[in-house]
């Protein structure tokens, strides 16, 4: 097979050249300068960095934060999916809308606006208070915020999936004789466990991630409510540039990771929407 | 992503039209809203509360400083430098790769959307490693007095990187999805490369474009993490709208901070807006 199938439309060299080098030199070239600067130190001055006490700190409150956001939106997110897709109720087309808003709004405002909203004097704060529940500037905080701006990602999965649910099927399973429960588990919940996968992993790649809505609620004490992403910032305010990148590279593998969980789970939906792959 | 939503056909069957029935459409119902209302809601309706908090007058105040209106010309320069060229680059990537069949195009598409799985703060950082003052180029940037990072050209570079991806994944699957036929008949017939993707090719995919720049334009006057490693925070100088709005908030002029707060959320719900009405004039997200 040669480079390109022959095409009669013209523009192939002048569009790929131009992608590919906008590409290289806005996206490639720094990455490697990222992999490069972390390849530079001495393997023990880099584990020294990205084992350090602070460092497994952070890690642990940016994954545990982000995996306990994930999977609050995993249920969540099917009960808001669930509620647009199958109840008619007022309001039902905006809030369908307002779903996309933490895409659509700046971090750092989701930030401010849910510390004041969750401070001991804000809105919701002030009856968490009492009963001894501190949201912000705690850890509960840091996971409030992220499942804020990963909320979009498991509502909006799961929302095609259970719209292709076969409502025919649902309704045979009932009238020939299955409880709602067992509908549910044999027919809705094999339909839309890809898209729920999918959703989950989303929202965790992206509040990993996260920076700007988390800084302000979080109160950002080292060890206790510091997030990767801050402790990166940290080392380059300190110009430590290499200790930087080497967390960097940490928590780019790590994202890799999940990018490829992510193909491979939307690899295992495809296959289940087509029967006769079974 | 963005799926239209479709009518419910409440139809129950008879004899499921049960109390069981009813108390679960109530509960999820019950459930959302208030999951919505207390992560949502709350917190956008705080942004307007917070920012009149002191009355129109004190709002309209929160403007009148220099470093506030040096804060949006900022954001709006950025964002009119940013969202053309990342325009530019979708149009030319979609169009290598939804028109032809070439070695690599799977891995070129994954390479678009790398940005979007990087942490805002790694994007950031990216430059500072290139430009920064121990950066690969920091030593001749500085013998050539030029400045990069804290300075105009590294924020634009940075919200270009966190950017770059989202007019290109709108085009790619749309012009792949409309075909090339009609183009195909236009070179055909006569007409020139230009001609064709101006005549033909722009107005079959103009929906899609539209929604890739609005989100690529609210996310470029909103980007926080990438810009605030980059900028310095030069107050009146390297300061965008977000790392304003981080610098007053610090400040506990919470009035000037939500006042700027409450121009990006203005901006989120006209984004929203865009987004629905495009969906509405029938384009669908693959």
């Amino acid at each position: 097979m040669s480079f390109r199938k022959p095409s009669v439309l013209p523009g192939f060299g002048l569009t790929l050249g131009f992608t590919t080098f906008f590409l290289s030199a806005i996206v490639l070239l720094p990455l490697a300068a990222l992999v490069l600067e972390a390849a530079s130190m001495h393997w023990s001055d880099f584990l020294h960095v990205v084992l350090s006490p602070r460092a497994l700190g952070s890690y642990r409150l940016s994954f545990g934060a982000s995996f306990l956001a994930a999977s609050i939106n995993l249920v969540f997110g099917f009960i808001i999916a669930w509620t647009l897709v199958r109840y008619e109720f007022p309001g039902r087309k905006v809030i369908d809308a307002l779903i996309d808003m933490p895409f659509a709004l700046p971090t750092a405002v989701s930030g401010i606006a849910l510390t004041t909203v969750f401070a001991q004097n804000g809105w919701i704060g002030r009856y968490l208070e009492p009963l001894g529940i501190k949201v912000a500037y705690t850890w509960i905080g840091v996971t409030l915020a992220l499942t804020l701006i990963s909320m979009p990602f498991a509502v909006r999965s799961v929302q095609p999936a259970l719209l292709e649910v076969q409502r025919d099927l649902e309704e045979a399973a009932e009238t020939l004789g299955a409880g709602r429960l067992y509908a549910f588990r044999r027919i809705i919940l094999p339909t839309v466990l890809p898209a729920l996968l999918t959703g989950f992993t989303l929202a965790f790649a992206r509040a990993v991630g996260e920076y700007g809505s988390v800084i302000f609620i979080a109160g950002n004490l080292p060890m206790k409510t510091e997030i990767t992403p801050l402790l990166i910032v940290i080392h380059l305010e300190e110009f430590d540039y290499k200790g930087a990148a080497a967390l960097g590279v940490v928590m780019l593998v790590i994202s890799f990771v999940v990018l490829l969980t992510i193909n491979l789970l939307q690899a295992w939906g495809r296959r289940q929407h087509v029967p006769e792959a079974r | 992503m963005a799926v239209a939503l479709p009518p419910v056909a409440e139809d129950v069957l008879p004899g499921q039209h049960t109390l069981l029935h009813t108390l679960v459409r109530w509960l999820f119902i019950s459930v959302s809203l208030t999951f919505l209302a207390a992560i949502l809601l709350a917190p956008l309706a705080t942004v307007f509360v917070m920012a009149f908090a002191h009355g129109i007058r004190g709002y309209l105040h929160s403007f009148s400083d220099p470093d506030t209106a040096a804060a949006i010309r900022l954001t709006l320069l950025t964002a009119a430098v940013v969202v053309p060229l990342n325009t530019v680059f979708g149009l030319a990537a979609s169009w290598a790769i939804a028109k032809f069949e070439f070695r690599g195009k799977s891995i070129l598409i994954t390479l678009i959307d790398l940005p979007l799985a990087i942490s805002p703060v790694i994007s950031g950082m990216l430059f500072v490693l290139l430009f920064g003052l121990q950066g690969w180029f920091g030593g001749w940037l500085r013998e050539h007095d030029i400045a990069i990072v804290f300075a105009l050209p590294g924020i634009m570079l940075a919200t270009m990187f966190v950017t770059f991806p989202y007019v290109a994944r709108e085009l790619i699957p749309l012009m792949q999805q409309v075909g090339n036929d009609e183009e195909e008949a236009a070179i055909t017939l006569g007409a020139g490369g230009w001609i064709t993707f101006f005549r033909v090719t722009l107005p079959k995919v103009r929906w899609g474009l539209v929604y890739g720049m609005v989100l690529c334009n609210a996310r470029a006057m909103g980007e926080f993490g990438a810009v605030s490693v980059v900028s310095g925070h030069i107050r009146g100088l390297t300061n965008t709208m977000p790392l304003h709005i981080e610098i007053l908030y610090n400040e506990y002029n919470f009035v000037g901070a939500f006042a700027v707060a409450s121009l990006l959320t203005l901006l989120a719900v006209l984004t929203l807006v865009v987004k629905t009405l495009v969906e509405r004039a029938g384009y669908r997200r693959r």
